[in-house]
């Protein structure tokens, strides 16, 4: 590798070496293996040798923060040190090459990390390059059967792969339908309750009361919300097959509709998660499909919308259909296999899910763990949150209302989102017309995984 | 590897240079000068070693086998045929083209009019402005131009929308990466180069600059008649060292892909390539047939400036 040339000018390019960088430590350390593979019983996979009290590493995004905040106020006997990642937001893969390199170092990994993708487990459960994989099986005696038992149902199903369970679901993420009720009341609308009449919405909306919003398109993971949620086969996997039908009736229906949309500026382009968005938008958004997260996320967070405006309806439909809704995230802890301190990676791992210091207290989602879930919604009732009084009901229902025709693979969908269809509608293109590009990446990224083209 | 001997060499040059000239020294104290000079370059070759030529073995290594057995060409093939390497080789090809033409029109011309101030102050100052930006590394100065170029909060924001663009979205389009990507490289790299080439036209013997205004030769027939002629050497140095570092392009579109959550691929660059190939692939073999290809086009490209640019000639 040529990077020795221009080291000197530019202390920065050295990153661009970091494999380079890493083969030589390899060659000078002597090729490191992986660990002597002998499965400890109690915990069902090949433990690195403990020690007592030695700190745990855990990485998480920013919105978890309060996570590991609380458990230090609520253990200081435990010696925490963590650090704030971009949690994998739209597909980064920061997870999975950090853990690479890792792996290639043969030492250095966090012991807990959190990820907002739901794939993550795919590859950390296996092997690479001689490394054991990174995440560690939790229902092999590692975290009781009793507390498995009590996340929701299906809310593991992400992270286990053939039986084994590597990951503990932060959040639930099926799409339901917010409302404001204080905008539709004033300009005299009903909620929608298909994707027909979310258009329509659009169009009256534009042209009676235009600068009010119907959503953004400006996040990668609205990939999920309008395709995983209008049952549009554009994400399938089949085992290693791949397939990804871009010319679905569903498929084709709902880019007009967002097309639609677009032009007539009830969705707008900036990302959910910006500082513009929050100033021109916070309080416009009449109604908008989503994840049961924006309840923190946007609607408390972000947009700091006030109790007793936002409604939760249930998740958008075909005229002609049944429900079947989308799913966004909804984050996952793993643990590694490599801790030196799995007592304190354990109750860690509880604490994060099921504490109602973070869970009902800080978390900005809807927990997985069923017990932290019903103190969350009592606290949204009880501060009187929502203006229906069976938010409640909305929300668990459509946890089990999934469409399962949305597939998890090795990489994120989001990627292709992003690389095609953002810049595409941000050149003015029509996302119909961008439908066999984005179909040719999607194609593309699932033959570079491994997976062959149907 | 030669080509960093020769850049040390040329980098050590100038300097040697402004010294006085003509004290022939006791042959004694060169030889001592020469055995301290062996211990001064040890620690460089030392870490050129166990960075640079190791490295660069391991990776022709892997890049030939796989799994340990030897595979020939096949890593190379399957590297081209990833949909993905045709448009990085693309990408990284303009901005290096883009980047070298703005440096060697650009810090070559400022070079001259830095030079050609009079006022010592103004000269030392404005020298000293051109450098600083050098001194901001790679990644936080794209941090920087992440500002500079989201229109809605960039300070020329009014520029922005002048030239059609709303949102960062459109700013970082494909099309305008090359240009984007060589304008951070130009801020950040161009100072310290009209520093050096600054140092190269004060080599030139004041004689000869004295003689050709007494023929009458203005600034610019100056320039393009004697101060040219005489600075190859330093602008095809100037040339190498930009081209290692422009093919590696790595950090900034890295950097764009992770901000702008990637709307900027994040496969945008060879470099990019190599490590996705490493570290989301965990196909270290593929990883390093990049690199060596990257090498291989650079150590080509070197050649052609160090002859064409008669940069082992003396003077």
């Amino acid at each position: 590798m040529s990077q020795q040339s221009s080291s000197a000018r530019r202390a920065a390019r050295l990153l661009a070496g970091t494999a380079s960088a890493a083969a030589g430590l390899l060659l000078l350390a002597g090729c490191s293996g992986g660990t002597s593979g002998e499965v400890n019983n109690e915990y069902g996979f090949a433990t690195a040798e403990q020690v007592a009290d030695s700190p745990i590493t855990i990485w998480v995004d920013a919105s978890r923060e309060p996570a590991v905040k609380a458990f230090q106020e609520a253990n200081p006997d435990i010696p925490v040190e963590y650090e704030v990642y971009d949690g994998n937001a739209g597909g980064s893969g920061t997870f999975q090459t950090k853990i690479s390199l890792m792996d290639q170092a043969g030492e250095g990994w966090p012991d807990v990390v959190f990820s907002t993708q739901q794939n993550d487990a795919i590859w950390a459960s296996q092997e690479t390059n001689g490394q054991q994989a990174f995440a560690a099986p939790l229902n092999k005696g590692f975290i009781d059967d009793d507390y498995l038992a009590g996340f929701a149902d299906g809310s593991l199903d992400y992270s286990t792969i053939d039986g084994t369970v590597y990951g503990l679901r932060n959040d639930l993420a099926q799409d339901v339908t917010f409302y404001n009720k204080k905008l539709l009341d004033e300009f005299g609308y009903e909620v929608p309750t298909t994707w027909e009449e979310y258009a329509e919405l659009g169009d009256k909306l534009a042209a009676e009361h235009p600068g009010y919003i119907l959503g953004s398109l400006g996040d990668s993971f609205m990939t999920y919300v309008y395709y995983g949620g209008s049952e549009s086969p554009v994400f399938q996997a089949d085992g290693t097959e791949f397939s990804s039908d871009v010319e679905d009736e569903h498929t084709v229906a709902i880019s007009k509709i967002l097309d639609g949309m677009l032009e007539n500026g009830t969705l707008v382009k900036d990302s959910f998660f910006s500082a513009e968005f929050a100033q021109k938008y916070a309080d416009k958004l009449v109604a908008v499909p989503g994840p049961v997260w924006y309840t923190g996320a946007i609607f408390q967070g972000a947009l700091a919308v006030p109790a007793g405006e936002i409604g939760v309806a249930a998740p958008l439909r075909w005229e002609d259909g049944e429900i079947e809704t989308g799913n966004v995230g909804g984050g996952i802890w793993y643990a590694s296999s490599h801790s030196k301190n799995l007592d304190a990676v354990k109750q860690f791992l509880e604490f994060a899910t099921s504490a109602p210091e973070f869970q009902v207290e800080a978390s900005s989602g809807y927990p997985a763990y069923v017990e932290a879930a019903d103190g969350w919604l009592a606290k949204q009732a009880e501060t009187g949150y929502f203006v229906n009084d069976d938010f409640q009901q909305v929300m668990s229902d459509a946890a089990g209302q999934i469409w399962p025709g949305w597939s998890v693979t090795r990489w994120s969908p989001e990627s292709a989102w992003a690389t095609v269809v953002i810049p595409g509608i941000a050149d003015g293109k029509s996302i119909e017309s961008l439908l066999p590009a984005w179909k040719e990446e999607l194609d593309n990224e699932a033959t570079v995984n491994g997976y062959t083209v149907k | 590897m030669s080509e960093t001997r020769s850049i040390t060499t040329a980098g050590a040059a100038p300097r040697a240079l402004r010294r006085p000239p003509a004290r022939l020294h006791h042959s004694k104290t060169t030889k001592r000068q020469a055995r301290f000079g062996y211990v001064f370059v040890s620690g460089y070759t030392l870490l050129l070693i166990a960075f640079g030529l190791l490295p660069t073995l391991y990776a022709l290594f892997l890049a030939f086998t796989r799994n340990g057995a030897f595979v020939g060409v096949d890593n190379f093939v399957r590297v081209f045929n990833d949909y993905r390497f045709p448009p990085a080789v693309l990408h990284v090809a303009l901005y290096v083209i883009y980047w070298l033409i703005s440096l060697l029109v650009f810090v070559v011309l400022l070079a001259l009019v830095v030079h050609a101030i009079r006022v010592r102050w103004a000269s030392s100052v404005s020298r000293f402005v051109f450098y600083i930006p050098g001194a901001i590394a790679g990644a936080s100065s794209v941090m920087l131009w992440l500002f500079v170029l989201d229109p809605t909060v960039s300070p020329v924001s009014a520029l922005l929308n002048a030239m059609g663009y709303e949102s960062l979205v459109q700013v970082v389009s494909l099309d305008n990466l090359p240009i984007v990507f060589t304008i951070i490289a130009f801020w950040t790299g161009a100072g310290g180069w009209i520093v050096i080439q600054y140092g190269a036209l004060n080599n030139i013997d004041p004689e000869i600059m004295e003689a050709a205004r007494i023929d009458g030769a203005g600034a610019v027939k100056t320039a393009w008649h004697i101060q040219l002629p005489m600075m190859t050497k330093w602008i095809s140095y100037m040339g190498i060292m930009s081209l290692a570092a422009g093919t590696q392009l790595f950090v900034e579109p890295r950097v764009l892909s992770q901000a702008t959550r990637g709307v900027v691929p994040d496969d945008y660059s060879l470099n990019q390539l190599a490590y996705l190939y490493a570290f989301r692939q965990g196909d270290f073999s593929g990883s390093a047939a990049i690199s060596i290809v990257l090498l291989a086009v650079a150590l080509v490209l070197s050649a052609v400036f160090i002859f064409r640019g008669r940069l082992f000639e003396s003077d």
